[in-house]
């Protein structure tokens, strides 16, 4: 058998899938951080009209697809499947903006990794040849996941200095057999690992772990080092996840250095009082679908590890005790 | 610690054991700003409660008595908490005072009231009534639980 499978837990795409589009759009106040201008479109109000927060996510990711594929150029008949996911209970936000497009549908949760999952299994499809065009999209919004994990909106507390912030935004990318653009050329599933995280504050370092892992792996599976990178990016650990997964990998062998960064990171400016910085799917699904493959587009990168990073906790699973699983699922995006 | 990781995994895998990672992650992670909270919340807090001491003054100039004007007070102060938590000015406020704009009255009234103005769209049955109380709940149960108890030894040491 011809394997594509590498090593522990990766594979290599023989049929490079290829990046034909991408689109984001955010909220006001991702609209104002450093990334501001890379977005697609900017929502100059969070509800936008919408009679709920969570409405107004599936609207936006809604869009946020619609717009990726104008872009594309491909019909929205010649897409085979779309693959989205969000962090609502029964990934609401998915299973509305599906409904709108009515197109054959997976929905998938990976909580904030979901965009790195969603590249990896339709490039997998892609490769295989079980599709020719597939539309790929995350959504997450402040407020819909502040009512749904935390409390209502309008309470009056303060957030731990560990806590990040739900970006408000949505992202996606149409994933195609042939054209051009970027090209995705390997994807290394991640392992669920739990090293007894329990505060739901600080979530970065409950993902940090298995971020590190799928790090750990990516890197052993293809005899690769972090330097055959010019950059590494994990989704959303956060100024403290980053730090911690700095320290995890440099204690387990891995010489990295200033290339791995984090998409929680760049989102917010420092006066955004946003604490240990951004989280949620749309984090590192906006920076890829602008600055990362602007970047990627430009010759600025010529290749690029994006580790999606989730949490995979509930509102119940926290509430009973428990502590908080995280994964990470890599994905190597070529220029 | 019980840690739900499997025990032996299957190599390579980061470098650190469990309780290894939760050591650094302690020394990693943020303290919380418990002085810079605390002095906030104690100006805030104390300017409410200076705000409450006016509006009992004026009442009282107006000719209520004291316990009037109290009452009077109360309910003005709710007014202003819930107010502001409808305007959504008082999740402003409380992100930089802290337990000083949770701890008065305002503070009771806008965890009656974000509740209410979030689960309105679910309804008002399932919506604001079932979860209007969802902060305030536990409050009210373990006060009024607290003052049962208190209220018991008192009736037996007297």
């Amino acid at each position: 058998m011809n394997s594509r499978k590498v090593g522990n837990q990766t594979v290599i795409y023989v049929n490079q899938p290829v990046i034909l589009s991408s689109y984001s759009i955010v909220g006001p106040m991702e609209g104002k951080g450093p990334l501001g201008k890379t977005f697609d479109l900017v929502w100059t109000d969070s509800l936008n009209g919408e009679k709920s927060w969570e409405l107004a996510e599936s609207k936006m990711l809604q869009n946020a697809m619609q717009g990726a594929l104008n872009k594309s150029g491909i019909p929205e008949a010649e897409i085979d499947y779309i693959l989205t996911g969000d962090l609502l209970n029964q990934i609401m936000a998915s299973n509305f903006a599906a409904r709108a497009l009515a197109l054959p549908f997976i929905g998938l949760y990976g909580a904030c990794s979901t965009m790195a999952l969603g590249i990896a299994v339709g490039s997998m499809f892609l490769d295989g040849g079980f599709a020719q065009n597939i539309l790929v999209g995350v959504s997450s919004h402040h407020d819909s996941a502040e009512r749904q994990f935390r409390l209502p909106t309008e309470h009056g507390s303060q957030r731990a200095m560990s806590a990040q912030w739900t970006v408000t935004g949505a992202g996606s990318l149409v994933l195609a057999r042939e054209g051009s653009g970027p090209r995705i050329t390997a994807a290394t599933i991640g392992r669920v690992l739990d090293y007894g995280g329990k505060d739901v504050n600080n979530m970065g370092a409950a993902m940090a772990p298995a971020v590190a892992d799928t790090m750990v792996n990516h890197f052993q599976d293809l005899n690769r080092k972090p330097k055959d990178y010019d950059l590494i990016i994990s989704g959303d650990l956060g100024t403290y996840g980053l730090a911690l997964a700095h320290k995890v990998l440099r204690q387990s062998g891995v010489d990295i250095g200033r290339e791995y960064t984090d998409c929680g990171t760049m989102i917010y400016n420092p006066d955004q009082d946003v604490h240990a910085g951004a989280s949620g799917c749309a984090c590192s699904a906006v920076v890829l679908a602008g600055d990362i493959i602007q970047r990627l587009k430009s010759g600025e990168l010529k290749r690029v590890l994006l580790v999606g990073s989730g949490s995979l906790h509930s509102p119940t699973s926290a509430l009973q005790g428990q502590s908080i699983p995280g994964i990470g699922h890599a994905v190597v995006i070529e220029a | 610690m019980r840690i739900l990781v499997k025990k032996v995994l299957r190599p390579p895998t980061i470098g650190l054991s469990p309780m290894e990672y939760q050591a650094l992650s302690k020394q990693i992670s943020p303290k919380p700003t418990v002085v810079k909270n605390s002095i906030r919340a104690f100006f805030v807090g104390g300017l409410i409660c200076m705000i409450g001491q006016i509006i009992i003054n004026l009442f009282r100039l107006g000719g209520l008595t004291f316990p009037e004007a109290s009452a009077a007070t109360s309910a003005v102060l709710i007014f202003l908490g819930a107010l502001l938590t409808g305007l959504g000015v008082y999740d402003h406020i409380a992100r930089f005072a802290g337990a000083g704009s949770i701890v008065p009255i305002t503070g009771f009234a806008n965890s009656i009231v974000a509740p209410a103005l979030e689960f309105k769209r679910e309804g008002y049955v399932l919506g604001v009534g079932a979860r209007l109380f969802q902060i305030a709940g536990p409050v009210l149960v373990y006060g009024i639980v607290t003052s049962i108890i208190v209220g018991l030894i008192f009736f037996l040491l007297h």
